[in-house]
């Protein structure tokens, strides 16, 4: 067995200084040849589990018990030196992000063989040419000369390609795979997986994967293990796991990831929010063209698109934070000024936002009673004890309980400050609300019930959504129509069911068989389906 | 987060720190009235030493007692230092903060006024203005705080400037909010950890360039006691083997390392709350 965890357990402490468990009695094999699949949510432990296989832990945290050989030698508590010897060599790590990892100042070459020369494995030339090699298999451009270029000059994706070569220059036995598309996007997403799949298959190296994404660790593992808490769910053959889940937990896992919600009721036909042939740029580079579309009282828009496609834009230019060329923003009858100075507190009011990273939307200084208070006091010039009473209704909306009005966003977990953000948009009581990928820094769970919350809301107060995403199951959840975005222009729009049903236009079909799927061999078809 | 529980999580070299501080700070505020002997009258022979009876810290180069100096040189010099701290950041977070909101031509201004003033070594600019203008209390002030103004407008400015494209600030601004608002309620309670680190070494600097001042005989003049120009006046001692200037000197150095030593631990506590979550 070349991977064996045996009872692995480890602690840490939190910000009071109170030590707790992030990996309790957690056991995992793998061999030569194998993928293993971690899964589970943030907190889950599945990072500190992964980079345990390389004998290292977070700082706060240790080693509280428990075993992880390789090739029957323990890493618990091995010397420095021989954990160094092992790191990069034997074991190697591929992380979330590939962007932090470079160092923005040297050419990715000299980043790659960097860990070649310092372990000492031969001459620099040999390890170039491998490299060189392992460019052409990745499916990197121009693998000659990609090596000489800085981390800026190359994609994201072609990033998370590059840092996959650094993992792999020294020809480990076991790669640690952290997470390492969660930044991308669906299309390039499926060819780093393809393209990591069959290095790693070539190479005969063992690899374990973590990531919270099912449909991503059904296409790269052989095996899979659930986590949650720090404690192992359920384990068993990644095909198992995804047809006869045994758990409760991974059947919840599994059924949100299929991602099935209802629709309700009917609604009036009175258009919010028209948006007139738009056109729109960041200096010299027009990011929008000719953009145009509509949504109606009651209704759900969802704008699709990967990133790059000029939709988070459209949101600046309806907002008014970024004035457009040409064309007209029409709210509610009106037509809206341009840029913010120009419009009303009303029509600021009635139009709000709410955005992608709960973490950074919310003032981490200020308690939840004063970022919900603020709109109530600055649009409806609430104060006093009625303030006090409006923002306990807005947060029992919000499914949070009352006393929450006196913490910290840094008391919160994602899913929670979330709702803040949900709940201090409507505190303005709003006809329209700007959601920008709402749900994509959340785990699926909470994303699942952030949507649940957002579709009562609107059945509750008749709200209209404008959403903004790049994650199709989110647009089946909710959208009543579906405006489809490729570098700044609308290429395909109109009801949800007749958009994302065949037939399809072009790219629409692209980006919908670009979504993975919860079959073990989805990858393969696809990648079939474009040779 | 309560001041007791602050208290528990205190390693103790930063309890030493704080425990220094309170000191100086008691010292400071009834150094006058604690003083066995007047600040300005020679009471004994030139530089006795150390435990001499009645003089324990010994006398000074004119036959003062050394005690009684430090005592109101410490109201001086630390009183100086905290007002001008205080003037300059209040002047220069407030304008750093309004630069960096309002951005454009009015940050363009001010931020290149300010680089010509930071072009100008501190000291140098200081001893320009003092020789011409004539050093009295106000003018020594309002110059330190001003140059230190300039470079607390620096930091606050960069920290707003950061915090200025954060969603928060982007939903304020959206919600229509003012500038000065902005500045109060989004920016200030977010740059308060890295101001806050700021002022220590800040009042340092000011405390040390006052000392450096009066060391030169521009700053706080004779006969008034102040912890600079003590080192100054006994410097010559050292050249015989006595004490006398390092009791001072000792002074500013303590209380540096004490100022520091609460920063450093309040710093790390504010960075650890906004790591939280």
């Amino acid at each position: 067995m070349l991977l064996q965890i045996e009872n692995l357990r480890i602690d840490g402490t939190d910000v009071d200084g109170n030590s707790v468990e992030i990996v309790k009695n957690v056991s995992l094999e793998v061999d030569r040849g194998q993928v293993l699949g971690l899964i589970g949510e943030s907190g889950a432990g599945k990072s500190t589990i992964g980079l345990a296989a390389l004998g290292y832990v977070r700082p706060g945290c240790h080693f509280a018990g428990g075993s992880v050989r390789l090739d029957g030698q323990e890493l618990v508590g091995a010397p420095v030196g021989q954990l160094l010897d092992i790191r990069g060599r034997r074991v190697a790590y591929v992380a979330q992000s590939a962007a932090a990892a470079f160092n923005p100042a040297h050419r990715l070459l000299d980043q790659i063989c960097e860990v070649h020369r310092r372990h000492g494995l031969g001459p620099r030339a040999a390890a170039e040419r491998f490299a060189v090699e392992l460019f052409g298999k990745l499916g990197l451009p121009d693998p000659e000369r990609f090596g000489q270029r800085y981390p800026h000059q190359v994609s994201g994706g072609q990033l998370q390609r590059a840092m996959t070569v650094m993992a792999l220059i020294t020809k480990p036995d076991l790669v640690v795979f952290d997470e390492p598309t969660t930044a991308l996007d669906v299309t390039t997403q499926i060819e780093v997986l393809a393209a990591m799949r069959r290095a790693i298959r070539e190479q005969g190296a063992a690899a374990l994967y973590v990531t919270h994404d099912l449909a991503v660790v059904a296409q790269m593992a052989d095996r899979i293990l659930v986590l949650r808490h720090g404690a192992a769910v359920e384990l068993g053959e990644t095909r198992q796991i995804l047809e006869q889940p045994r758990e409760d937990y991974t059947k919840a896992l599994v059924s949100v990831r299929r991602g099935e919600h209802e629709r309700h009721g009917g609604h009036e036909r009175s258009v919010v929010l028209a948006v007139d042939r738009v056109d729109a740029a960041y200096g010299a580079q027009q990011v929008l063209f000719d953009v145009s579309l509509r949504v109606e009282r009651a209704a759900t828009v969802a704008v699709v698109g990967e990133s790059g496609s000029g939709k988070s834009t459209l949101a600046r230019v309806i907002t008014g934070l970024l004035p457009p060329r040409s064309g007209q923003v029409r709210f509610g009858g009106e037509v809206l000024s341009n840029d913010l100075a120009g419009r009303s507190k009303e029509q600021r009011r009635r139009l709000q936002l709410i955005y992608q990273m709960p973490d950074v939307a919310v003032n981490p200084r200020q308690t939840v009673q004063e970022i919900i208070g603020r709109p109530l006091t600055f649009y409806l010039g609430m104060r006093g004890d009625a303030l006090r009473r409006r923002v306990k209704d807005l947060l029992a909306r919000i499914e949070l309980p009352a006393h929450f009005a006196d913490r910290f966003p840094g008391e919160l977990s994602g899913g929670q400050k979330q709702r803040i953000s949900i709940a201090r948009a409507l505190a303005a009581e709003p006809e329209l609300i700007i959601c920008d990928e709402v749900t994509s820094a959340l785990d699926p769970l909470v994303a699942d019930e952030i949507l649940n919350l957002l579709l009562r809301l609107q059945e509750e107060s008749g709200l209209s959504y404008l959403f903004i995403t790049h994650d199709l199951a989110t647009v089946r959840a909710i959208a009543h129509e579906v405006v489809v975005m490729q570098r700044g222009r609308v290429v395909d729009s109109g009801a949800k069911d007749e958009v994302m049903a065949p037939p399809f236009h072009d790219y629409t079909g692209k980006l919908i068989r670009s979504v993975p799927e919860m079959r073990t061999d989805w990858l393969d078809e696809v990648l079939a389906g474009r040779a | 987060m309560t001041a007791a529980l602050l208290l528990r999580r205190m390693p103790w070299i930063t309890r030493l720190g704080l425990l220094l501080v309170l000191l100086f700070a008691f010292l400071a505020a009834f150094g006058p009235w604690l003083a066995p002997y007047p600040e300005a009258e020679p009471v004994a022979d030139v530089w006795q030493p150390i435990g001499t009876a009645g003089f324990p810290l010994g006398t000074d180069t004119l036959g003062r007692d050394m005690l009684s100096r430090l005592l109101f040189g410490a109201q001086r010099s630390i009183g100086l230092a905290l007002v001008i701290t205080v003037l300059s950041f209040a002047v220069g977070s407030v304008c750093g903060f309004l630069a960096a909101i309002a951005g454009g031509w009015a940050d363009q201004v001010a931020s290149r006024i300010v680089d010509v003033f930071m072009s100008f070594p501190a000291l140098i600019l200081a001893l320009l203005v003092l020789s011409v203008m004539g050093s009295s209390l106000p003018v020594l002030v309002l110059t330190l705080a001003f140059i230190d103004g300039t470079r607390v407008f620096r930091l606050a400015r960069a920290v707003a400037v950061d915090l200025n494209v954060m969603e928060f600030v982007e939903a304020a601004r959206l919600r229509g909010e003012g500038i000065w608002w902005i500045a109060r309620k989004e920016i200030l309670p977010n740059a308060l950890p890295m101001l806050l680190a700021e002022f220590g070494v800040r009042f340092c600097f000011s405390f040390l360039l006052i000392s450096a001042l009066s060391f030169l005989g521009l700053g706080i003049q004779p006969p008034a006691a102040d912890w600079g120009g003590m080192v100054k006046d006994n410097a010559q001692a050292i050249a015989f083997g006595l004490p006398a200037p390092l009791l001072p000197a000792g002074c500013i150095a303590l209380l540096t390392i004490s100022v520091n030593l609460v920063v450093d631990f309040l710093l790390d506590q504010a960075s650890r709350r906004s790591r939280r979550g």
